[in-house]
């Protein structure tokens, strides 16, 4: 494998062939926002957060591949003007009352609101989804008012636990995760499973049962900084 | 003989939540009828349900800003049934408590100073401009200060429990989810002596308002009636955070007595009146007319043998000693009694800093599942019920809540009568000095409408006034 580098806002970065251009980013401690992608997932290119800018042109980092040479652009006032929209907009298309959610402090949607300054989700109409929780199963519950389409639990059931629990229904704006059967406790769904587990759901849309507000708050993951910061941290060494 | 007329208080100020008043005077400007509305409307009972039952401490607290600590903890009582806790583990139930005792201080010095000083320091006809804790800071700015200080005492130990002042997460189903570090103990160690002398002060503040102004004090708003809280279940002690519910009458005999929380809809019946969102609670065996009953600081002076710390003991019993010994029936001697409660938490809080459980690592207790649940708690304004049910998937099918301004209603609306009766009638003219002497006693239970109806809003007050023949003819609007 040979090496070379190209530019992320000015700044060398070093890359592999084949690598993304999120990918080397990561290894060399540039933070690039994202919610869709996940370490240990297939890359996606869905939720667009992680859109940055090269040769006049927009790609998802998490899926475009690194050239040499290649000068892009990431933490703009544009690009994350752009990024903090596409949030808003996930804001607005569900319902995400974080002060009641037990994901709060842990959540990478209200994490990712922070980081992009969105102080006010005032722009857009909220479309107020109706939404029934699905608690049928004895471990899990599913609250799909909080679901952001992302597709992490649909990858990571398919590619990881071998299940396909979850997967897309609907189309357009009415695209939404739902599972392989008429409820959670029609599906093989097991609390163990990697795609239940607590780093899969950037959400609070899937729970396990019985543990939430456990943590105490200023414990919470993104109590300890903003999200990003650990991959920040690996640059600053 | 002038033209009947209706006035209305609105919006009430200086209370927690949104309401008005309106009075009805005939054509000899005698009050016929007065009535304290709650106009808001919020619907906690219903859209709880359906939502899993360790959420449900987190979202009932969202009922008040002022007092969520009261309802995150009564519902955790009743989802620790649920789980199948009936005994917290001690670092548990201690961090509860010194939740509790930093959420009812800081509440009771809020409407002490806050609210109801200005009334108290300036007088009930002092100009609107002059009633507020500004003029108190102005005028005794060292008053003023350790209004705030103490304050952020209460809040500073919900911080410590609860992970924020306003609506944090500590107590969670058959437990709570942090201890007190040594450092945090010792932080809030170093400040007690202060707090408590400062306490002291404000005590001595009430007690000798009401024994100065002993006349306009019995004269005020007052009336007999049935008294009801918490009380330690061994010995009848005063009890914020656990104990069997006890009534008595107005003669100080029990009613019932030792009754387990869980049973209290065999004893409470709620009535439903049209004009205002709120319900009026009264005590079955004795009916709507006689049952009615009243909490807050005062009913639990009234209803407790005693208090077990100290200088709260004998603080309640000077205050006890106005009356003999028999349930003092004075609204305005609530503030007091509020301030008796501020000690008591203090010495409390102290004593709990001393214990070494606070910093124990056993959290969270579990057990067999159960169907149903209720939490009761005394929060600073009274009795607070929260009853539930809770299907085999977590999820809530039932929920009754039962606030402390609920209980209280009856006991509000007889007192508006009452003033209303005693500073309106006969008068021509109705002043804002007037009005105001009608918020002074519904102030005196410190009211939390938004808790009360369950609702979402601001607060203010509108009095109204109406015609013999129900038309409207003057109302007195004050915005929140």
């Amino acid at each position: 494998m040979s090496g070379f580098t190209f530019t992320i806002d000015g700044v060398d970065v070093p890359a592999q062939d084949g690598q993304t251009i999120m990918e080397a980013a990561d290894a060399a401690g540039v933070y690039i926002p994202r919610l869709c992608d996940h370490q240990g997932l297939r890359h996606q290119g869905g939720c667009r957060v992680c859109t940055v800018k090269a040769a006049g042109r927009s790609f998802s980092a998490c899926t475009q591949p690194a050239t040499p040479g290649l000068q892009v652009e990431n933490e703009t006032p544009h690009i994350n003007k752009l990024r903090r929209d596409l949030v808003e907009m996930l804001f607005h298309e569900g319902n995400h009352l974080c002060p009641i959610c037990e994901a709060s402090g842990n959540c990478e949607l209200q994490a990712m609101a922070y980081r992009l300054d969105m102080t006010a989700p005032t722009k857009f109409p909220y479309l107020e989804p109706s939404r029934a929780l699905d608690a049928s199963h004895p471990d899990i519950a599913l609250d799909t008012n909080r679901c952001i389409s992302c597709g992490r639990c649909i990858r990571a059931s398919q590619d990881i636990d071998r299940k396909g629990i979850f997967g897309y229904v609907g189309r357009g704006i009415r695209r939404r995760v739902a599972v392989d059967g008429a409820d959670l406790a029609h599906t093989d769904a097991q609390v163990t499973d990697h795609a239940i587990s607590d780093d899969v759901c950037p959400v609070g849309c899937i729970i396990r049962k019985r543990v939430g507000f456990a943590t105490p708050i200023g414990e919470r993951k993104f109590d300890q900084g903003l999200i990003g910061h650990e991959i920040e941290e690996r640059g600053d060494d | 003989m002038s033209e009947p007329r209706l006035i209305e208080i609105s919006p009430l100020t200086r209370v927690e939540g949104h309401g008005k008043v309106t009075i009805h005077l005939n054509r000899d400007n005698e009050v016929d009828e007065a009535r304290l509305h709650i106009v808001e409307f919020r619907g906690f009972e219903r859209f709880i349900r359906g939502r899993l039952l360790w959420e449900v401490p987190v979202i009932v607290q969202r009922l008040c800003g002022i007092c969520p600590v009261s309802h995150h903890l009564a519902a955790a009582k009743a989802m620790d049934q649920i789980v199948g806790v009936d005994e917290l583990p001690p670092t548990a139930e201690k961090m509860r408590r010194l939740m509790h005792y930093g959420q009812v201080m800081q509440s009771h010095v809020l409407h002490f100073f806050h609210l109801a000083a200005p009334d108290i320091l300036f007088g009930f006809d002092a100009p609107a401009e002059k009633r507020n804790i500004f003029e108190v800071l102005r005028q005794r700015p060292e008053l003023g200060r350790r209004a705030i200080f103490l304050r952020k005492f209460g809040q500073d130990i919900i911080e410590a429990t609860a992970g924020k002042k306003i609506h944090g997460t500590g107590a969670i189903p058959g437990g709570i989810n942090r201890n007190l570090p040594v450092e945090t103990r010792d932080a809030f160690l170093a400040r007690i002596d202060e707090m408590q002398d400062w306490a002291m002060d404000a005590l001595a503040l009430a007690r000798d308002y009401t024994l100065e102004h002993a006349l306009l004090v019995r004269g005020f708003a007052s009336f007999p009636s049935n008294y009801m809280s918490l009380v330690r279940e061994a010995d009848g002690a005063l009890d914020l955070y656990h104990g069997s519910l006890r009534a008595v009458g107005a003669d100080g005999e029990p009613i019932f007595d030792r009754l387990a929380y869980s049973g209290y809809h065999e004893k409470l019946v709620e009535d439903v009146r049209s004009w205002s969102y709120m319900k009026f609670p009264f005590i079955k065996e004795l009916g709507p007319e006689a049952g009615w009953y009243r909490v807050g600081p005062l009913a639990r002076m009234n209803t407790v043998d005693f208090i077990d710390t100290p200088e709260a003991d004998a603080a309640r019993d000077e205050l006890m000693a106005v009356t003999q010994g028999s349930p003092n029936n004075s609204i305005l001697v609530n503030h007091w009694a509020r301030m008796i409660e501020v000690l008591h938490c203090l010495e409390k809080i102290r004593e709990l800093l001393h214990d070494p459980d606070l910093q124990g690592s056993d959290l969270q207790a579990s057990g067999e599942r159960r169907e149903e649940g209720v939490g009761v708690i005394e929060a600073p304004r009274g009795n607070l019920i929260h009853h539930y049910r809770v299907d085999e998937h977590d999820q809530v099918t039932y929920c009754n809540l039962i606030v402390s301004t609920t209980h209280n209603n009856e006991g509000m609306n007889k007192a508006v009568k009452d003033v209303a009766v005693k500073h309106l009638s006969g008068h021509e003219q109705i002043t804002e000095g007037m009005l105001n002497h009608v918020e002074v006693a519904i102030r005196a239970y410190d009211p939390c409408l938004s808790c009360a109806t369950h609702a979402l809003g601001q607060m203010p007050l509108q009095v109204e006034l109406f015609d013999a023949d129900g038309a409207l003819v003057d109302s007195r609007t004050r915005e929140a």
